[in-house]
């Protein structure tokens, strides 16, 4: 009995030491049984404005994760009704989780809302496998600026070969701001070991937290825009198709940056965001598309005023130099406008005289100390191109088109080599192959405003703190044109507001403003209305450029008073010009009954 | 004070100590086990380790209660004590409680009973009883029978609870018919039949039935002393031929599935760790994690978070095992076996036949609670539900061993005066 006894205790203290001792993989599976690794995700950047105004903040929205390998004995049923799906969804979205990994989380059903969010954390310790991840949504306070902004959504499969920061179901920037700075919005993951017990319930930190480590959150972002502006301009814009473009000429700061039509962009935050998206891209208006920045049009009068300093710049005029003008029977380019003939420079922009900038034009091309037309020609485009025009600013702006500025290659290209100021003489009154976007019209505007140069607009001023500028946007640009010639111009411009100037409805009673109308032709439909302006006169604060689409008239009607109303509110904080903004606000040029 | 000194007189103190030592140990790893940081008083009567501290005070008090009572009541109520057990077995069928599948409790108001655990003295008691009574010649077959039944009485009516593991801790007493002069070959014939048990159930009816073919053919052909038995040797072939029939016939038809699989999962013909395989397999990982010197006590994630089932009773073996390693486990092991030579010591400086063979009954129903409870938790043998004595959470299980042991240790002091 007794050697039955040792030789049982002998066969066990060998087993026991075998396990205990020798063999390894018992502590590995006890530490992969109780240590979960939780990925702590941080909180996105805030979006303020220029102001301090948060125009993007952050919500918390919990996610349902799955980790395929560890659903066991699933009640399917059940669970179909706890998150309220039908079953054929719960197939598809296990399916593609399961083709993505089986062994790490993804997302199973995204952004439930905290109301229902409670009663799903209650049972959920019944479903192995499944856990809840704690994410942040955006959310929208002014509910505007959606194009300039951007979007964040679920990463795609792109993304996460890209960059292994991402796992299946993180969110990342989509568009705009939040796309352009994703990474310094997104901050840093962090990791904790927490462990668990047989039914998945946290049960502590793994020695105390020694492993972990805290997650990063993201940079705040200070934009230049102004959140009250913004979401002013998309007021005023309702009902009209086009864009608003303002920008502080001192620094290039976007004020605010309007195409219209707009979108709330709370719309696609949350679980509708795909239904969304679709109707946003299915829309017949494109509001996806950001006009102000994408729609390059030929600015008609509102570019009279660059051929004019360009003359200046040439000597191939005075200020003082006269032209003739017939009206309607005007050669080679017609004059619509009514008013005393011959006149300057200031009067001609005032009245925005076709024949006076067709001689301008055409004297600058053939200007003779340039030694031909073609010579003219280039100091002509190199000078237009100087004001930002026929290139992109490459700033922090998404999907920007670069318009079009023709060259002398283009011209001997397109005409064989044979062609003369005649054969071009639209570019003269800012039409033919002229492109340019609103964003580039407002810069062009700032230039005139500063006198000789402008700073690349962009949206972002500062990174992390309102003080951390970002300093490669604080380059100044120069222009081509030497500074003294300016004044005139800016003096014709000031005059166009004024009483017998074309766009009286830009004017304000206490600030000098100083702006130009232009009509678009346009073959496809009803004109489009410009106006530019720059305010107050002496130290510019605001240069605007408005483009109306097919407001089928000239852009003293509609653009005119839409760029003064945004000066007034951006100027004065408040708009008392009531009957001004309310036969706005009541204009409806898309479907006009 | 006199009275004390004389109950207390010539007992066993290595016995009592080990006693103590188990029932300690056993104490703080039911603490480990189910260790609750929000009510961490080890005195907790809302958890089971404060619990466990009024079981072994109660048991305290029975240890008095049974050194205080005359020898004698012991054997001359032997076969009272025995039958009012059975009729309690009898009444648990009736009226029990039935508590994860086993009917094994009776309910006395808030206080819940396992009369299984009291029916293992009170059999060893009658068995101890029959077989010193008479001039007793274990190669008599009547006698071996009368023997049999007064064992497996009870173990038939716990087996009809569904306690399969408290039934099976009764063929432990065939120890007991052994070194009362039962024939070892019934031993060697027992491990021989658990060997083709095993064997048939590895590889199967048909293999085995070619294999003892093939090998009672080389018998008649090598040995001449064979040859002349043919009959006797065909008559075996038949036998045995039968047995693996029927061992094939019971495992697929009379067990249940559980048990099925358990024994599958032993013998590695199913890998299964989610669910049959789950419990030994989280019980192998909480003892091989602990390694040399444990985790650490109250460290232990695989027992503390429930990852092994039962851990404060049946598994309670892998709470020693992860929280204090092989240290901690050698020394469980160590502990129970200095204790069980030292009651066959003891049993055997007995004057009379009774205290002994009752001393030897106790060895080997705490043997056999510790060889299984230990080799389950180690993966050398299927899990069957019995606690580990002294160790194990659960007041019956634990006044059940200490009336056991006690008994023999009373039985012990007075072996003096015994003339």
């Amino acid at each position: 009995m007794i050697g039955i006894i040792s030789l049982l205790g002998l066969i066990f203290l060998t087993r026991l030491f075998y396990v205990q001792i020798i063999e390894e993989e018992y502590a590995l599976s006890a530490d992969n049984n109780v240590i979960r690794k939780n990925t702590i995700y941080p909180a996105r950047g805030i979006i303020f404005d220029r102001n301090g105004r948060i125009m993007v903040a952050n919500n918390a929205a919990y996610d349902l994760m799955v980790i395929p390998r560890q659903v066991k004995n699933l009640d399917t049923t059940r669970l179909c009704s706890l998150l309220q799906i039908p079953r054929e969804e719960f197939e598809r979205r296990m399916t593609k989780a399961k083709n993505y990994s089986r062994y790490k989380a993804s997302l199973f059903l995204g952004q439930i809302p905290k109301e229902e969010f409670s009663y799903v954390q209650e049972t959920l310790y019944e479903f192995s496998g499944f856990y809840v991840q704690e994410r942040t949504l955006r959310r929208y306070p002014y509910q505007s600026g959606a194009l300039n902004l951007g979007d964040i959504g679920e990463v795609n499969r792109k993304d996460l070969e890209k960059d292994r920061f991402y796992r299946s179901g993180d969110y990342i920037g989509k568009s705009g701001i939040e796309k352009f700075y994703e990474k310094e919005l997104r901050g840093e993951k962090g990791v904790e070991y927490v462990m668990v017990d047989v039914l998945n319930r946290k049960k502590g930190k793994y020695k105390e937290g020694r492993f972990d480590t805290l997650a990063v959150n993201g940079k705040s972002l200070y934009t230049s825009l102004d959140a009250e502006l913004q979401l002013y301009g998309e007021l005023l814009m309702k009902n009209k198709l086009g864009s608003i473009v303002a920008i502080e000429p001192a620094t290039g700061e976007i004020l605010s940056l309007v195409s219209s039509p707009s979108y709330d962009p709370s719309i696609l935050v949350g679980r509708n965001r795909g239904k969304n998206f679709n109707l946003l891209v299915n829309d017949t208006l494109k509001p996806l598309y950001n006009r102000a920045l994408m729609a390059a049009y030929p600015p008609g009068s509102t570019f009279k005023m660059l051929n004019a300093l360009i003359a200046l710049d040439e000597d191939v005029l005075t200020i003082n130099t006269e032209f003739s003008c017939s009206g309607t029977v005007s050669k080679p380019i017609k004059c619509s406008h009514n008013h005393i003939t011959p006149l300057g420079m200031i009067y001609g922009i005032q009245q925005s005289c076709n024949p006076y900038f067709w001689n301008t034009f055409r004297n600058t091309l053939n200007n003779p100390n340039a030694g031909g037309v073609k010579k003219g020609f280039e100091n002509w485009s190199r000078k237009v191109r100087s004001f930002g025009l026929g290139s992109k600013f490459k700033t922090d702006l998404m999907y920007e088109k670069p318009g079009m500025v023709p060259t002398v290659e283009y011209y001997d290209k397109v005409y064989r080599g044979v062609w003369n100021a005649l054969t071009v003489r639209s570019l003269s009154i800012g039409q033919g192959e002229l492109l340019i976007t609103p964003l580039q019209l407002a810069n062009l505007t700032a230039a005139i405003a500063n006198r000789g140069f402008y700073y690349k607009p962009h949206l972002v001023k500062s990174i992390g703190q309102p003080e951390n500028i970002i300093s490669k946007y604080n380059e100044k640009q120069m222009v081509e044109i030497k500074e003294e010639h300016f004044a005139p111009i800016i003096e014709g411009m000031r005059r166009v507001v004024q009483v017998g100037g074309t766009a009286r409805r830009g004017a304000m009673d206490s600030v000098i403003v100083c702006g130009k109308t232009g009509t678009v032709q346009n073959p496809h439909g009803d004109d489009h209305s410009i106006f530019i302006a720059f305010a107050p006169m002496d130290d510019p604060k605001i240069a605007i450029a408005v483009v109306v689409e097919n407001a089928g008239d000239f852009g003293g009607t509609w653009a005119a008073p839409i760029a003064s109303l945004m000066m007034e509110k951006y100027l004065h904080r408040a708009v008392i010009r009531k009957e001004k903004e309310k036969r706005i606000l009541e204009a409806d040029l898309i479907s006009p009954d | 004070m006199r009275e004390k000194n004389s109950i207390l007189k010539n007992v066993d103190w290595w016995l009592v100590g080990l006693y103590f030592a188990l029932a300690f140990m056993g104490w703080m790893s039911v603490y480990a086990a189910v260790y609750n940081p929000e009510h961490s008083s080890i005195f907790d009567m809302g958890e089971r380790y404060g619990k466990q501290a009024l079981w072994i005070g109660t048991s305290v008090i029975l240890i008095f209660i049974i050194l205080m009572i005359d020898m004698k009541f012991f054997t001359s109520f032997a076969y009272v004590i025995y039958g009012a057990t059975l009729l309690l077995l009898v009444a648990v069928l009736v009226m029990g409680k039935e508590v994860a599948g086993s009917k094994s409790w009776i309910q006395l108001g808030s206080f819940a009973l396992q009369p299984a655990e009291f029916a293992k003295f009170a059999s060893n008691l009658a068995l101890a009883k029959y077989l010193s009574s008479v001039q007793i010649n274990l190669k008599d077959v009547k006698q071996i029978i009368r023997a049999g039944i007064i064992i497996f009485a009870p173990a038939g009516l716990i087996f009809l609870q569904n306690d399969t593991g408290s039934a099976l801790v009764y063929f432990a007493f065939i120890l007991v018919l052994y070194r009362e002069g039962f024939s070892g070959n019934f031993l060697i014939l027992g491990l021989l039949l658990a060997l083709l048990f095993v064997l048939t159930l590895l590889v199967g009816k048909i293999t085995m039935l070619i294999a003892v073919a093939v090998i009672a053919i080389l018998l008649f052909l090598l040995m001449k002393k064979v040859r002349k038995n043919i009959l006797s040797l065909l008559a075996i072939l038949v036998l045995v031929g039968g047995f693996i029939f029927s061992i094939d016939y019971a495992f697929e038809n009379i067990l249940q599935p559980h048990q099925k699989t358990r024994i599958e999962v032993l013998l590695g013909k199913k890998t299964d760790y989610r669910g049959a395989g789950y419990n030994v397999h989280q019980s192998l990982i909480a003892i091989g994690s602990g390694g040399a010197t444990g985790k650490g006590f109250l460290q232990g994630t695989q027992t503390k978070y429930n990852f092994v089932p039962e851990q404060s009773t049946d598994f309670i073996f892998c709470t020693v095992g992860e929280e204090w390693g092989f240290m901690g486990t050698a020394t469980v092991v160590m502990l129970f076996m200095f204790l069980l030579i030292r009651i066959i010591i003891v049993a055997e400086r007995q004057r009379s036949s009774f205290s002994r063979i009752y001393g030897y009954g106790v060895a080997s129903i705490l043997f056999f609670h510790f060889s299984i409870n230990i080799a389950m938790t180690i993966g050398l043998a299927p899990v069957i539900g019995i606690p580990l004595p002294f160790f194990s959470y659960g007041g019956s299980s634990l006044w059940s061993f200490t009336v056991l042991l006690f008994i023999f240790i009373k039985m012990d002091s007075y072996r003096l005066e015994l003339l």
